[in-house]
């Protein structure tokens, strides 16, 4: 706990310089990412930060040490001459783009490891913590480069916001954007510099394995939960802070941790948060609606099945009937037949089950919409009365009662559907 | 250049890796499934720490098996999150695999005392060590390098699957639908070829690395479907491929004095941007003459 107070208070200047140095690496990735993800390009923020390797490397031959300013060039130099090469080779062969990043990245990250295990032999003591750029450690972050890649960040979020139209225009119509004599090209050319600089700022605290992930994983999250850019970039940012903070304070508290595992941990947990219980594509809220309206359709069948009955002159079906009608789902009907008996719609007179007068207006309402549907089929797309009957029993539970009055009033309110049935109606309406 | 025995044992492990990944990398590519072998290769990282702290050794069937699995998990993952969760699949692929990365990561972090596994190992690998690194039975004899069997194995294995599988693999990569229509069990087949990519993975990890098993994957496949689109002349490209890089490879990092590994992979770039410049300057001369070489080969 005390721990906790003294990080969150940032009475400590150095956890205040990093926090800030992680939370604007993170929201310039946040930012960037939104618009790879929507571009379909998620995974050359992968390419990307495994090319940065050889860069860093060449940085630390050239000149003998960690000096920021070198190590950002280096890593910016690969990073973007990956990006160039992944969309050269793609448009030079018939190779897929996958194929090629995958190639792309597997060789840069190649040729930055011979130039590592080099840089390793030579017993330069300065080198040490190279591997932090791997595995990424926030807390290395100290001083110079905090302000180097700070300024970094802040960059790249100003940039997008001041762009923010013409990329927009650039991600979800080109072709439009081209149109209206938006430079796209050299757009195009701003964006992957952007996107080659979010990495490079991020290197250091996340690692460049795990560098993607803040790129891809907000992104994928907001797009969760709205499908406005503006608020999709918003909600990207809001995750991928609290995840660069709480990542932050634990590789504080466990000593030896690495922050990029942890960053990314929480944001992971976020995003499938988001996949299952998003209000509006989660897989959650996709179950329940769906098995809602299976209830429903359930529900609606029972309803016609006693209708039915009552047509034949019964007065209602026992429930060894009604399961009969259902095989295999007598849990459900069962189940069913309690809740309509709650709402009203039937009464349970041991165990003769009759529609109420509540009841036999549903039921003839669904009957109604079923037989109208049929009689639409036979008369105005000429399908034969022996054919109608599949597409009338789905379309029976979604006809609004504004389409039903259109169906009535164009069929001339009929008495009859096209199998000579009554087309049943309520009382005050007929 | 006098015989080095162990020159030559490093350059025979190599050659054999690089060809149990390149001829898996064949379907990978074929199947637009390249980046999804990149995927498994991080993935596996959890599962090899589990069947670490599981057995206590770094070789062996518990990790066969625990990488294996987490390899078929991190693929089912994949599927699951773009066809129900109804995510773009390059975000899919991005989403799992950097989780599971991490998670092996802060795993590997925690147990930093108790094993004998670390990070670099995962990512670098270290194939020089093939010559010293000997398998003893139990009686004390010395069998020779262990991981050169460990290759010899997997290779085996590889093209034992390969060509058990041929025609259901051929079928089921070109056209899926008529595979389905035969009642091929697409998803056998494919969870068939993960299990196989999962487990190259972990058998070749120890001396390539994670990353550069997917240059070894992807980068020969790339480079002879440019000269070919024959199913089989590109399984025999790929193969002849591997065995140059790895003899390349070695000469290269013999010379900088640098990780052998790096030097394969970097050699199969420059066979990889060579050919795309040769193809795409379209110099009519030597293109001709290196298609006859290609059809020949």
């Amino acid at each position: 706990m005390e721990e906790f107070i003294y990080f969150f208070s940032f009475q400590d200047p150095n956890v205040l310089m990093v926090v800030t140095g992680i939370v604007l690496l993170s929201v310039s990735a946040a930012m960037v990412g939104t618009f790879t993800f929507l571009d379909k390009k998620a995974l050359v923020g992968d390419a990307i930060s495994h090319a940065v390797l050889p860069g860093v490397c060449l940085a630390f031959m050239l000149s003998g040490s960690k000096n920021p300013y070198w190590i950002v060039s280096g890593a910016f130099v690969t990073g973007a001459l990956s990006t160039y090469t992944i969309t050269w080779v793609s448009n030079a062969t018939k190779l897929k783009e996958d194929t090629v990043i995958a190639s792309v990245l597997s060789i840069f990250f190649g040729v930055g490891i011979v130039m590592m295990t080099q840089l390793q032999q030579s017993g330069n003591a300065s080198l040490s913590g190279l591997d932090h750029f791997i595995f990424g450690n926030a807390i290395s972050i100290v001083g110079q480069d905090l302000w180097v890649y700070g300024f970094l960040a802040l960059a790249i979020i100003m940039v997008i916001l001041f762009f923010y139209k013409e990329f927009q225009l650039m991600v979800f119509n080109r072709s439009f954007a081209d149109s209206i004599g938006l430079p796209v090209k050299r757009l195009e050319f701003l964006f992957n510099s952007l996107m080659v600089m979010a990495v490079v700022t991020g290197i250091q605290a996340i690692g460049v394995v795990l560098m993607a992930a803040l790129l891809i994983t907000p992104a994928a999250a907001a797009k969760f939960w709205t499908n406005r850019l503006s608020l999709m970039l918003l909600i990207a940012v809001i995750f991928s802070v609290i995840s660069g903070i709480v990542g932050a304070y634990i590789s504080f508290v466990l000593p030896h941790m690495p922050t990029g595992p942890w960053v990314v941990m929480v944001l992971s947990l976020i995003a499938f948060l988001s996949f299952f219980f998003s209000t509006k594509k989660g897989i959650l809220t996709k179950w329940i609606a769906k098995r809602n309206y299976q209830r429903k359709i359930h529900r609606d069948h029972i309803l016609k099945a006693l209708f039915a009955a009552n047509e034949q002159g019964k007065d209602g079906l026992s429930c060894g009937e009604i399961y009969a009608n259902f095989p295999g789902k007598s849990f459900r009907t069962q189940y069913a037949i309690k809740k309509l008996g709650n709402e009203g719609y039937l009464s349970d007179n041991q165990s003769n089950i009759s529609l109420t007068e509540k009841g036999i207006k549903e039921a003839g309402r669904i009957v109604r919409l079923h037989r109208l549907w049929e009689l639409y089929m036979t008369e105005y797309m000429n399908i034969a009365p022996d054919h109608v009957h599949d597409s009338a029993e789905k379309l029976e539970h979604i006809i609004t009662p504004e389409l039903e009055r259109q169906l009535d009033k164009n069929l001339n309110y009929p008495q009859e559907d096209p199998h000579q049935s009554i087309i049943p109606r309520d009382k005050d309406q007929s | 250049m006098s015989f080095d025995p162990n020159a030559f044992l490093i350059i025979l492990t190599g050659s054999m890796i690089a060809i149990s990944c390149g001829v898996l990398g064949v379907f990978l590519m074929l199947r637009k499934m390249a980046m999804t072998g990149d995927a498994i290769s991080h993935a596996v990282l959890p599962g090899i720490v589990i069947a670490f702290l599981v057995s206590g050794s770094r070789h062996g069937l518990t990790m066969v098996i625990g990488a294996g699995l987490v390899g078929i998990i991190a693929t089912v993952f994949i599927e699951y999150l773009s066809n129900k969760v109804k995510l773009q699949s390059d975000a899919s692929i991005g989403i799992t695999f950097t989780s599971l990365f991490a998670i092996g990561i802060i795993m590997i972090t925690f147990l930093a005392n108790e094993i004998d596994l670390d990070q670099d190992c995962v990512l670098y690998g270290e194939i020089a060590y093939v010559p010293i690194d000997l398998w003893i039975t139990g009686a004390g004899k010395i069998m020779g390098p262990r991981v050169t069997y460990l290759s010899l194995v997997n290779m085996a294995l590889v093209i034992g699957f390969i060509a058990l599988f041929f025609k259901e693999l051929k079928i089921s990569t070109f056209d899926k639908e008529f595979a389905a229509t035969i009642g091929l069990s697409t998803v056998g087949v494919n969870y068939g070829l993960m299990g196989m990519v999962s487990y190259t993975t972990v058998s070749s990890f120890e001396a390539v690395g994670a990353i550069l098993v997917v240059a070894l994957m992807v980068v020969p496949p790339a480079t002879a479907y440019l000269w070919t689109k024959n199913l089989y002349r590109l399984i025999q490209l790929t193969i002849i491929m591997g065995i140059v890089i790895s003899f390349l490879g070695y000469y290269l990092a013999y010379f900088l004095n640098s990780s052998i590994a790096g030097a394969m992979a970097t050699v199969a770039g420059f066979f990889f941007f060579t050919t795309v410049i040769l193809k795409h300057k379209q110099l009519p001369g030597i293109r001709k003459k290196i298609e006859t070489i290609g059809q020949k080969a």
